[in-house]
């Protein structure tokens, strides 16, 4: 009995010592050889150069499965809220038939595309969003925006009380990290993806009341 | 007259009656499913299997011999079982391999090709086209077998750390991560589901769905070349053909899909 | 000389069902490359298959055939042992035959 006790004993020391010798190198250093292996896989092509993988707070902060904490968040959001830029002349919304187009395309800023000039992309919108009810090729990764307009009291958008949730959604779609730090939706705005008037589109497709989003 | 008007007549009950009868309205999912479903029988990517084992036997390449020496992890020669068995660490290359890096590693090893310049080579074309055929082939070879990479050289687990860490790296224009897809179960982009690689998604699903044949393309996919067009999509610069970010991401997906069944080489819309 | 055809021939009752994948580009003649330029029309215009030698389907093909095009036919009276060849011609005058046994 006690042999065999011995014997487990060695075999657990064993076990142990050898685990010892395979363990991982420490989180920290584990982040080091990740980088390091990131920036030496990719090479320019195109439009796409190696800035693209040169991180932001917004993006670096947000790269991992477990949330940033809350001061980084902050800071994060604050940052967003301060780059926003405001559309010239208070003029915030456009034309919802333009906007609808926007929205289905999903071209641009990819290594086979020819101009990063925001005239050659889309919003990608549908790609993620419910958002007009005839359009049925809709993703769910971003939550539904069918009646945006309508569900928020949007009735006269020339209203007083109609200007504060016009300015909230401009500012959700030129950078929406000011609302949620690790917000999966891209910058649009702040990443010249959609100009000024794109983006004044955009808003008419999600709060003019005669937009197909905001029909009953 | 009388003859015409009930023959309308006669024709609008039909359509009615047609309409009426019309079975309850099928969702997307089945849909895409059932279109799948009809897809299956006569999968083209058989075409690149019977090239690829065409290959895996013909002496080529500047030293005119064939791969049938190549170690896939199993033995050398050992096609059966392999595919579900990659990424993993190789001791003669004195580094972890997918599929097609391994293939390419063996095709300059034996054959005396340039895996410079097979990796220079766009998808479709040249040798490169041939590794596509080869990975095909030998993943057939694992169909029905479930994964099991190895996760015990020191390398394997550090890979599985590296590819996480590239699965949740949010880069590019539009702040895409891999995991802004496929980080949360459930989610579709347009009507194309999402399979959530985090961990295991299903039998073949994700990871075990590559090799295939996008039909809609006309193209065989290896893995290397799903994970480049995942790239673009995410608006992010070039991933070197077999890059360490490429075969960390496969290792990482690899490992969390452990149990799950091949179905590689499949077909896709 | 163009990839070997895939062949499967299986008995179903008393007849044959026959699967056949073809490896072919079926270039419409309507695409342009990335210079703009018309990639030529390269398509199957002639598909044919015998039963142990004698013509049991002619089939005439145009552009709008898929690519690597899939085609699945059945034999009345075909038994297992029975031969069956494919046969495809194309626009450039390319051919190819390939032979299947009856499983």
């Amino acid at each position: 009995m006690r042999r065999f006790i011995s014997s487990a004993a060695s075999a657990a020391v064993l076990a142990a010592l050898l685990a010892g010798c395979a363990a991982l190198p420490a989180s920290s250093e584990l982040d080091a050889v990740a980088a390091r292996a990131i920036q030496t896989s990719f090479s320019e092509r195109g439009i796409a150069k190696l800035d693209r993988i040169q991180q932001d707070l917004a993006q670096a902060a947000c790269s991992s499965d477990k949330a940033p904490d809350e001061a980084t968040a902050a800071r994060i959001m604050a940052e967003a809220k301060a780059g926003v830029k405001w559309p010239a002349g208070g003029w915030y919304i456009g034309d919802f038939r333009e906007g609808e187009r926007i929205a289905q395309s999903g071209r641009g800023m990819t290594w086979t595309d020819t101009s990063t000039a925001p005239s050659a992309n889309g919003g990608n919108c549908y790609n993620c969003h419910q958002i007009s009810k005839q359009e049925i090729s809709h993703g769910t990764i971003g939550p539904s925006l069918l009646n945006y307009g309508r569900n928020r009291g949007v009735t006269d958008l020339l209203a007083p009380t109609a200007q504060p949730i016009i300015e909230y959604t401009w500012m959700k779609l030129y950078n929406a990290r000011s609302y949620s730090a690790c917000s999966t939706m891209p910058r649009f705005g702040h990443m010249g993806l959609l100009d000024e008037n794109q983006l004044r589109h955009v808003m008419a497709l999600l709060l003019d009341p005669r937009s197909p989003v905001n029909q009953p | 007259m009388k003859h015409a008007i009930t023959a309308a007549a006669a024709l609008a009950l039909l359509a009615g009656a047609a309409a009426a009868q019309q079975p309850a309205a099928k969702t997307g999912a089945d849909a895409i499913a059932e279109y799948r479903k009809l897809l299956e029988d006569g999968n083209p990517a058989d075409l690149f299997e019977a090239r690829g084992a065409r290959l895996w036997t013909d002496k080529r390449g500047p030293k005119n011999a064939s791969l049938e020496a190549c170690d896939l992890g199993k033995g050398p020669g050992v096609v059966k079982g392999a595919f579900v068995e990659l990424p993993r660490w190789f001791d003669d290359a004195g580094k972890v391999q997918d599929l097609e890096t391994r293939l390419v590693w063996c095709m300059e090893r034996y054959q005396g090709f340039s895996a410079a310049e097979i990796a220079k080579t766009p998808f479709d074309r040249g040798e490169m086209a041939n590794v596509t055929a080869l990975a095909t082939f030998v993943a057939n070879a694992s169909r029905g077998l479930r994964f099991n990479l190895p996760q015990r050289h020191p390398q394997e687990r550090q890979m599985y750390e590296v590819g996480k860490r590239a699965f949740f790296f949010r880069g590019g224009t539009h702040d895409f991560a891999c995991a802004s897809c496929h980080g949360v179960e459930g989610q579709r982009i347009r009507m194309q589901d999402l399979p959530i690689l985090t961990k295991n998604p299903g039998d073949g699903v994700g990871f075990a769905a590559w090799p295939a044949y996008r039909v809609s393309a006309g193209q065989m996919w290896g893995m290397q070349l799903r994970l480049n067009d995942c790239f673009r999509q995410q608006r992010f610069p070039y991933p070197g053909f077999g890059s360490d970010v490429t075969v960390a991401l496969g290792v990482y997906m690899g490992v969390n899909a452990k149990g799950a069944e091949s179905i590689a080489p499949s077909i896709k819309r | 000389m163009a990839d070997p055809m895939r062949i499967r021939a299986q008995v179903a009752g008393s007849n044959a069902t026959v699967r056949v994948l073809m490896a072919h580009e079926m270039e419409t003649g309507q695409r342009r490359d990335s210079a703009g330029k018309v990639i030529p029309a390269w398509f199957i215009q002639e598909v044919s298959a015998t039963h142990n030698g004698k013509p049991v389907l002619a089939a005439q093909w145009g552009p709008a055939i898929a690519k690597n095009p899939f085609l699945q036919f059945t034999v009345k009276g075909a038994k297992a042992g029975d031969k069956i060849a494919v046969t495809w011609k194309d626009n450039k005058g390319d051919t190819r035959t390939d032979e299947a046994t009856v499983a």
